[in-house]
């Protein structure tokens, strides 16, 4: 099939990028979407020009690496599918795709289609995890975890932390990916000691990486490649708002 | 030169325990004193350079890609192995470590696998206590499942997504202590030397893969957590920035490479669909317990499969191997695809892929049943081939999945370089020359949260912290070669592309070098290696720039290690004049076409020691013993 591609191009975070438009003669339905820019990169090496950068590692769809948009939807038009598992059987002969990275102030571009994720690190670093030291954990079978809660809390953990939440949203908000991390630590009986301090620690740490605020469009969870669900956000904002009592200084009141 | 693997003496299950008290411990107030460089975030990075920091260790951790839970150990799908015997079963610590001696066809350290059976069931508990959500019973204990042809239940998993959730968990251990400020994370920086000093190692020597500067970083260790080579096939299943670019720089520095040419070649992958094929994906071994392998017993059969009557059909590992079936190990599942297509029986375009048939489970078990056991497995074949496997039977090919060879490193995983230590798949490890299904995990995370705490800490209660610093000669040498290095790769100006190279390279390795070998292949592709790497630092192109982002020299850089790793691979192989575990050697089989391992004369570890650039590398020999599992000729008629 042939295809114009429109890609972004951008040399790095301090220059001005521009759509550049490109022809694709020869793309083979079985390519992966990713397949297809290699082929595409492999034409511009061999001209002596510079590829089209893009970040992606495990194109099997689980290590979180690669996405950009793909006419206006982070991952492209597939459903549940990251942009390295997309195949271009699902595009027409005669298609122009306009190919764009991640657009956040949080997430700021590299080069063309390449941005800087770290913000969801520092929200981890906040508080998503469960302290426990390696070798004092206590047998495996010694807290019974209902299977339901431990099933739900996976539903959460599946995030790939890619971006596409992000990405998707009209606030740039990172709520989806947060409350995931919430959501899966706050479903465990291991994560209820730190619950209402992880709470509170990650949704501010989300404001002050500059991510915007929910306001449950529900983008986020069309454009998740793991289909994570929204009502995890309920939770979040369930939680904070436990935590911002239970996590208050003694004897401090809440007045504004 | 003499290799000391430091084996602890005394009987097998009291060697780890005594080795442990016998270690010499570093005062806390003094730990902080030290800095301990951790290459790679996978499960044994991550794992170590969390456990290290929470020890009071100043650590400095690095990795390529964008975040350290990016690491490819996020791909793995089946399971952890452990030996809880929570089934009741007959399972036991001793049990696990008999099966890997005999999966890795006795070609691995019997104190070794000793010791990880022990640590699995730590592993686990650990693990659960980080919160990875392990599946349950409604009871609201762990659930487990049998895999790769163990005769227990002593799978642990999460989905199919056993390895992101280990992963995440190791990973928000390490973002813990980034937080804490106890560990320095480097992201998108790429290690492109070790510093060796007075032989011992000090330090690295990285790239900023953003900023293209390049730095080093001293420390009184430094450990290499970095993965496998499979990537020197090109095409494998590893994720597409898998290098041997960390072992490689540290091989060249002095450190022993052990067992290069055993490779694992994963019997359940998607064949190849044309020339652009970037990677190859796995399905999860788990299918072979319903599905049914064949092809048609006529050479150029064209029909499409649901028109081929079941007597055309050769379902050929029930034919060979009547008690293992569909269910025979990795290595020898491969072996009989590739059989069959060399007869010209395969399937599919090219004729490189056999069918993986589950119309029985469905007649047998409904649809919907065998949908709640693969359905997502089906849903991926689906997305990638276009092709709906309830209706059609899957098409699949073998390919390089993983790498039992690595750097060599004695018990307490340092390599034969003082304060280089080598943990999870980059070492030449526990697995033999063939690894069991769900123990890749479970050895990466037994290295990174309870060997090297231990071991590390011995080393380090014996050196004095901090003596050198950045503006020492060798790591100004090493900055000079590395500078003059990448200057070399982007002054290329000729007509070929990095990836052109390395297609091409993985074409050789996997033709002669993959799941059979002969001497004459091996030799021809020595040369032709060699002819080709010659080639590169030639006709190779490179754009770009180095003060920049700049993919195609990362990759130049890569594939200009996997030349000489290619070149050592075979000449191992041509080495090892028998067949064991994923080696196999057309030369020696047995009358019926299985491995033949030579136990006289082979029963030994490899390790290579490099001499320079204009000799090959000799040949250091570390005899096994097995005093505890008997070498028996491997049967699974």
């Amino acid at each position: 099939m042939r295809l114009t591609l429109h890609v972004w191009r951008q040399r790095n975070g301090r220059a001005e990028g521009q759509f550049v438009k490109y022809d694709m003669p020869n793309a083979s339905e079985d390519m992966s979407f990713l397949e297809m820019l290699d082929v595409l990169n492999e034409g511009l090496v061999a001209q002596g020009q510079d590829p089209v950068a893009f970040d992606h590692d495990c194109r099997e769809g689980i290590c979180g690496m690669c996405g950009f948009v793909i006419n206006g939807v982070p991952h492209g038009p597939e459903r549940g599918t990251t942009a390295c598992q997309l195949h271009m059987r699902k595009f027409k002969d005669g298609d122009e795709l306009w190919i764009e990275p991640w657009r956040a102030s949080a997430f700021p571009v590299l080069k063309d289609l390449s941005v800087n994720r770290s913000a969801f690190d520092r929200i981890i670093q906040a508080g998503g995890f469960i302290s426990v030291h390696t070798g004092s954990a206590p047998d495996g079978n010694a807290l019974p975890i209902a299977k339901e809660a431990s099933d739900r809390a996976m539903d959460a953990a599946q995030c790939i932390g890619c971006g596409a939440c992000v990405a998707a949203c009209p606030n740039a908000s990172a709520s989806l990916f947060t409350a995931a991390k919430i959501g899966h630590l706050g479903l465990l009986p291991q994560g209820q000691p730190e619950r209402d301090r992880r709470a509170v620690s990650m949704v501010e740490r989300m404001n002050a990486e500059g991510f915007g605020h929910c306001s449950n469009l529900g983008e986020c969870e069309a454009a998740c490649p793991k289909e994570i669900s929204i009502e995890f956000i309920a939770r979040m904002n369930r939680d904070y708002l436990g935590g911002a009592f239970s996590q208050r200084p003694a004897g401090a009141r809440i007045e504004d | 030169m003499q290799l000391d693997a430091r084996i602890p003496a005394g009987p097998i299950e009291k060697k780890w325990e005594s080795h442990r008290f016998g270690m010499k411990l570093v005062n806390p107030a003094n730990k902080r004193k030290y800095t301990v460089l951790v290459v790679g975030t996978g499960l044994a990075g991550a794992s170590a350079a969390a456990s290290l920091a929470e020890l009071g260790y100043n650590v400095k951790a690095f990795c390529f890609q964008d975040s350290p839970r990016r690491a490819h150990s996020i791909a793995a799908q089946g399971g952890i192995n452990a030996a809880k015997n929570y089934q009741n079963d007959g399972d036991s610590i001793y049990r696990l470590f008999y099966d890997t001696v005999k999966g890795g066809d006795y070609r691995a350290r019997e104190a070794n696998v000793y010791r990880l059976a022990e640590n699995s069931v730590n592993i686990i508990d650990q693990c659960v206590a980080q919160g990875v959500p392990f599946a349950r019973e409604y009871g609201g204990v762990l659930a487990n499942r049998s895999f790769g042809g163990a005769q227990v239940s002593r799978t642990f998993y999460a989905r199919g997504q056993t390895g992101q959730q280990l992963l995440i968990g190791a990973y928000q251990g390490l973002e813990r202590q980034i937080g804490l400020g106890k560990v320095e994370m480097h992201a998108r920086t790429e290690l492109l030397d070790v510093v060796v000093v007075d032989g011992v190692a000090r330090g690295i020597v990285t790239r900023n893969l953003v900023s293209g500067k390049i730095e080093s970083f001293v420390g009184d260790a430094v450990v290499l957590c970095t993965g496998g080579y499979g990537n020197v096939f090109f095409l494998s299943t590893n994720a597409k920035g898998c290098n041997t670019t960390a072992i490689w720089r540290a091989h060249k520095k002095g450190a022993l490479f052990a067992n290069p040419c055993y490779t694992q070649i994963h019997p359940t992958c998607i064949p190849v669909s044309g020339d652009y094929q970037s990677k190859l994906t796995l399905m999860s071994e788990s299918l072979r317990n319903d599905g049914r392998v064949w092809v048609p017993k006529a050479g150029g059969d064209k029909r499409s499969p649901d028109q081929i009557p079941e007597g055309d059909r050769d379902y050929y590992l029930e034919r060979r191997y009547p008690s293992f079936g569909n269910l025979v190990p990795r290595d020898v599942a491969s072996r009989a695809a590739k059989a069959v297509c060399d007869e010209g029986r395969g399937v599919g375009p090219g004729g490189l892929g056999v069918y993986l048939d589950f119309a029985d489970a469905i007649k047998r078990l409904g649809a919907n049943t065998v949908a709640e056991r693969y359905g997502n497995l089906f849903q991926m074949y689906e997305r990638i081939t276009g092709e709906n496997p309830y209706k059609v039977p899957m098409r699949i090919y073998p390919a390089v999945h993983y790498t039992m060879g690595g750097l060599w490193v004695d018990y307490n995983l340092m390599s034969n370089v003082p304060g280089l230590f080598v943990a999870g798949e980059a070492n030449f490890s526990d697995h033999g020359a063939n690894r069991l299904g769900a123990s890749a995990l479970m050895q990466g995370l037994s290295d990174g949260y309870f060997i090297l705490p231990y071991t590390l800490g011995n080393y380090l209660a014996g050196v004095k912290p901090g003596s050198i610093d950045t503006q020492h000669a060798a790591v100004k040498d090493a900055e000079a070669e590395v500078g003059e290095r990448t200057k070399k790769m982007l002054s290329l100006k000729g007509k070929r592309t990095v990836d052109s190279f390395h297609r091409e390279l993985g074409k050789i390795i996997w033709d002669e070098c993959g799941m059979a070998r002969n001497r004459k292949g091996l030799e021809g592709a020595i040369e032709r290696v060699r002819t080709l790497r010659d080639q590169f630092w030639t006709d190779a192109h490179v754009t770009g720039s180095g003060d920049e982002v700049n993919k195609e020299l990362e990759k130049a850089g890569r594939v200009a290690d996997f030349f000489e790793l290619g070149e050592l691979m075979c000449r191992d192989a041509l080495a090892r004049e028998e067949s064991a575990g994923g080696h196999f050697r057309e030369e020696y089989q047995t009358p019926e076409g299985e491995a033949q391992r030579d136990d006289e004369n082979f029963c030994y570890t490899s390790a290579w020691q490099w001499k320079s650039d204009a000799e090959p590398q000799g040949l250091v020999k570390e005899p096994l013993t097995f005093d505890y599992v008997k070498p028996t000729q491997r049967s699974y008629k």
